[in-house]
């Protein structure tokens, strides 16, 4: 079976379209890490220390009844989430007054105080301090330079110097649109999205690879045709293995999201985004800027 | 074309072999009698967040154990210079790190700095200073001197966090030192952290201080009391309404006798009021010095203080000789079990305090495992139906290198002790879908090359030819992520870090060599003019 027969589209031509489309997400991925360095965005308590307990009713609570329990003990400033699936309730609170290994305590203390008759059980609870946050925060930082160094380390001694900035431009671009994507759902940004991002980052970087070794190929058989024709071939060449590679998966990925829990269910999110956008940017990102690079000399002399 | 697959699918066979006896303990149990010697016996690590249990970062405060250091100093130079009659009026800490003793006169220095160099080589004498009649000589403990104290503080806590743990009864804990001040505990499975918790981050200081008779401890408060006492406080719970009521109690501020001295501690059930109370032993030099005490203070109150927090304060009603003596208080069974663990296990050298708890339940820990299996069985399932219908036979092959990935990942993960976490899980059924991608990539190259009209073989052998540096660079590519998340990440994200690249690793040998030779082993048997492709 073939999805796509043999296909002739100028995706080189589109890049007016494309890459207004993605300066407009990368700028919104951009506010997305600035607001997020502010740690003004949704933050996790893995970041900015806090606390976080996952409680198991034994009849549904609304969040509503929840808050205002929390209120009358003085516990204000509360996220809280209710999931359907089996009466849970997920309460964080970024900022304590009382030290840290005292406030899981204390919510429970109030749960059974103020829902006498709905016993619950505790599913999990994490209390981060604050400085174990910052250390998480650097060391994130490090993390993703680091992997940043070595993709564009590889890719430079692979291809040219012009692939490899097509490469990281494009694989910036998928980290720009994960986030964008989370700072503009007001999702969490916690540790396992960092993980999804470098996870997506390596990976997109597989879709780019697919299409730049065709584009490499065809290069060295085809010298006199014009480059952005070369190009357009090439992407063409490879479209239906780039969309079934992606596919298989996006598939994984979605059967994480539906049936993987509450746990991972932002992570496999993030996945989900990340492999669309991945497929997307290696054939109208990092393709064409390469096209337009390798096409500059050409028109200056001529 | 001789090919030279016999080795190849020896390989295959092998590692098959090898990744069914790894996983046999995992999958098997219990395990049949003659399943021993060089057989592995190890399940498959599950992490907490699977198996529930609680993961503790802890800090020590290092700079306590040297300021308490000091005071040990300053105490043993008070008895030191009296035992010498060498007059001076005041020996105390200073600052954070240093001891001040206050003389009457800078010729009575002389002999108390000569004490003081034999007795503490390691302390620096500063310059004398005169301060309103009197002389000032100040010891200061330097920077090396107090980073060592602080390290050996490090180890000390280690090692007693260790053994009350041990006592407690955890199976397969963890306790590890992180970093310079760090200490990072991992209790699988536990059924009460909160009790778990308390008792390992006491510090369980117990010290035997005279009650001062000669303050109103009602009325005192801490600037009232004279400059060698200290206001501490009797916390009473009430077993039928639960209330605390605390009841102030002024001591000496100078411990009589400490918990070091202990050589054990059980816990006992009072016959009488059916109250449990723990009964402790002092070794010799404790048991002297307990039966000198009590007996210069028949008549006076003894006051049994752990952590600042008074237990109780019984009258000594006569001389207390050899060495055992009880504690009680108003505690329930359990804290008096736990009170008993501590005072074996020893007391911390400085206090310590909970960075990080997290705490799993068992029942959040097995959803976690059966919906990480649905949704990869699903994940599964989803592949190979379209892997089925859009390569075909061809298709079917790759869906068999899939399986082949998941049996030796699993496999692997056994044998190297590796932790599973649910993130790994997340890695696992997302390499089901990666792992497809290389024969994807053969596969298409593969329909080029026929269109060009090769044959089967030709086409095949091209098709590997080709793809190969592309498949190589895209999993190098996904490598170098996976290994700086290996080398950064804790707990649950390390373990996606190891699934993903272990998978990367074995998927390259599953699609590069174990799918081609059943490829080359059907065509060089059965001769056919098209690929089921």
């Amino acid at each position: 079976m073939e999805l796509l027969g043999k296909t002739n589209i100028d995706f080189i031509g589109m890049r007016k379209i494309s890459f207004v489309i993605s300066g407009i997400i990368a700028l919104i991925g951009i506010i997305g890490i600035i607001q997020i360095s502010r740690g003004a965005a949704n933050m996790g308590i893995d970041f900015s220390g806090g606390t976080s307990m996952q409680l198991k009713f034994t009849q549904p609570v609304t969040t509503l009844a929840a808050r205002e329990a929390l209120a009358r003990e003085g516990l204000k400033e509360v996220d809280l989430q209710e999931i359907k699936d089996g009466n849970k309730l997920l309460i964080k609170m970024r900022k304590s007054t009382i030290g840290t290994g005292k406030v899981a305590d204390h919510v429970q203390e109030i749960m059974k105080k103020e829902f006498p008759a709905n016993p619950f059980i505790v599913e999990s609870s994490t209390e981060i301090g604050p400085t174990i946050g910052e250390k998480l925060k650097s060391d994130t930082l490090m993390a993703v330079a680091l992997s940043m160094l070595g993709i564009i380390l590889y890719i430079a001694w692979r291809f040219d110097f012009k692939f490899g900035v097509g490469a990281v431009v494009a694989t910036m671009h998928d980290v720009l649109a994960i986030i964008a994507v989370f700072y503009v759902c007001n999702k969490e940004v916690n540790l396992l999205l960092v993980t999804a991002v470098l996870t997506i980052a390596g990976y997109s970087l597989t879709d780019t690879v697919v299409v730049f070794d065709r584009i490499r190929e065809n290069l060295h058989k085809s010298l006199k045709d014009p480059i952005t024709q070369v190009f357009n071939r090439s992407i063409n060449e490879v479209l239906s293995r780039t969309i079934v590679t992606s596919f298989t998966v996006f598939m994984a990925a979605c059967s994480l999201f539906l049936f993987g829990g509450e746990v991972i269910h932002d992570f496999a999110f993030a996945l989900l985004v990340g492999v669309l956008v991945g497929t997307y940017s290696s054939i109208f990102v990092a393709s064409p800027i390469v096209a337009l690079w390798e096409k500059l000399p050409a028109e200056v002399k001529a | 074309m001789t090919k030279g697959y016999t080795w190849r699918i020896t390989l295959i066979v092998v590692f098959i072999l090898a990744s069914c006896v790894y996983l046999t303990p995992t999958l098997v149990a219990p395990l049949p009698s003659w399943w021993s010697g060089l057989l592995p016996k190890d399940k498959i690590h599950l992490g907490l967040d699977l198996q529930g249990g609680t993961h503790l970062v802890m800090e020590v405060e290092t700079q306590k154990a040297v300021e308490g250091s000091l005071d040990l100093i300053a105490t043993d130079l008070e008895d030191s210079l009296t035992a010498q009659n060498l007059r001076f009026k005041r020996i105390g800490k200073l600052g954070s790190d240093k001891v001040q003793l206050t003389l009457y006169d800078r010729g009575s220095a002389d002999g108390v700095i000569k004490l003081v160099k034999k007795k503490y080589p390691d302390l620096e004498t500063l310059p004398l200073t005169d301060e309103g009649g009197f002389v000032n000589l100040q010891l200061r403990i330097n920077e090396k001197e107090a980073q060592v104290r602080k390290d050996r503080a490090v180890a000390q806590a280690l090692e007693t966090i260790r053994n009350r743990i041990d006592q407690f009864g955890v199976s397969e804990p963890i306790i590890q030192r992180e970093g310079i001040n760090h200490i990072v505990v991992q209790l699988p499975g536990i059924k009460d952290p909160k009790r778990a918790i308390e008792l390992i981050g006491k510090t369980a200081r117990l010290e035997f201080k005279l009650v001062d008779e000669t303050v109103n401890a009602t009325t005192a408060t801490a600037g009232s009391i004279p400059e060698d006492d200290e206001l501490l406080f009797e916390k009473k719970t009430d077993p039928a309404t639960g209330a605390v009521s605390e009841t102030p109690v002024v001591t000496k501020r100078k411990a009589m006798i400490t918990g070091d001295l202990l050589t054990d501690a059980q816990i006992r059930i009072d016959s009488q009021y059916n109250q449990p109370y723990v009964a402790i032993e002092f070794n010799s030099t404790g048991a002297r010095l307990f039966d000198q005490v009590t007996a210069a203070n028949v008549g006076k109150r003894f006051a049994i203080v752990l952590d600042s927090n008074v237990y109780s304060a019984p009258v000594i009603r006569e001389r207390i000789s050899g060495g055992s003596a009880q504690i009680s208080g108003s505690f329930t069974e359990k804290d008096a079990a736990d009170l008993a663990i501590v005072l074996r296990a020893g007391s911390l050298p400085a206090p310590v305090k909970i960075l990080q708890n997290v705490t799993v339940g068992p029942s959040l820990g097995q959803d976690s495992i059966r919906k990480g299996l649905v949704a990869g069985l699903i994940g599964v399932a989803l592949v190979v139906v379209f892997m089925g219908i859009y390569y075909k036979l061809c298709g079917m092959v790759a869906n068999l290198g899939m399986v082949l990935n998941i049996v030796y990942l699993m496999g692997a993960l056994a044998a190297l002790g590796a932790t599973l976490t649910l993130p790994g899980i997340a890695a696992i059924v997302l390499l089901i879908g990666m792992s497809v991608d290389s024969n994807v990539l053969i596969f298409e190259r593969i329909r080029e090359e026929m269109k060009l009209g090769k044959t089967p073989h030709a086409a095949l052998d091209a098709g590997y030819d080709k793809a190969f540096l592309t498949i190589m660079d895209s999993h190098v590519t996904a490598l170098i992520t996976a290994a700086v998340l290996f080398q950064f990440g804790t707990g649950p994200v390390k373990g996606f870090a190891v699934s993903l690249s272990l998978g990367i690793i074995i998927n390259l040998f599953t699609s590069l060599l174990a799918t081609r030779v059943l490829f080359d082993a059907f065509l060089d048997r059965v001769h056919v003019k098209r690929l089921s492709i």
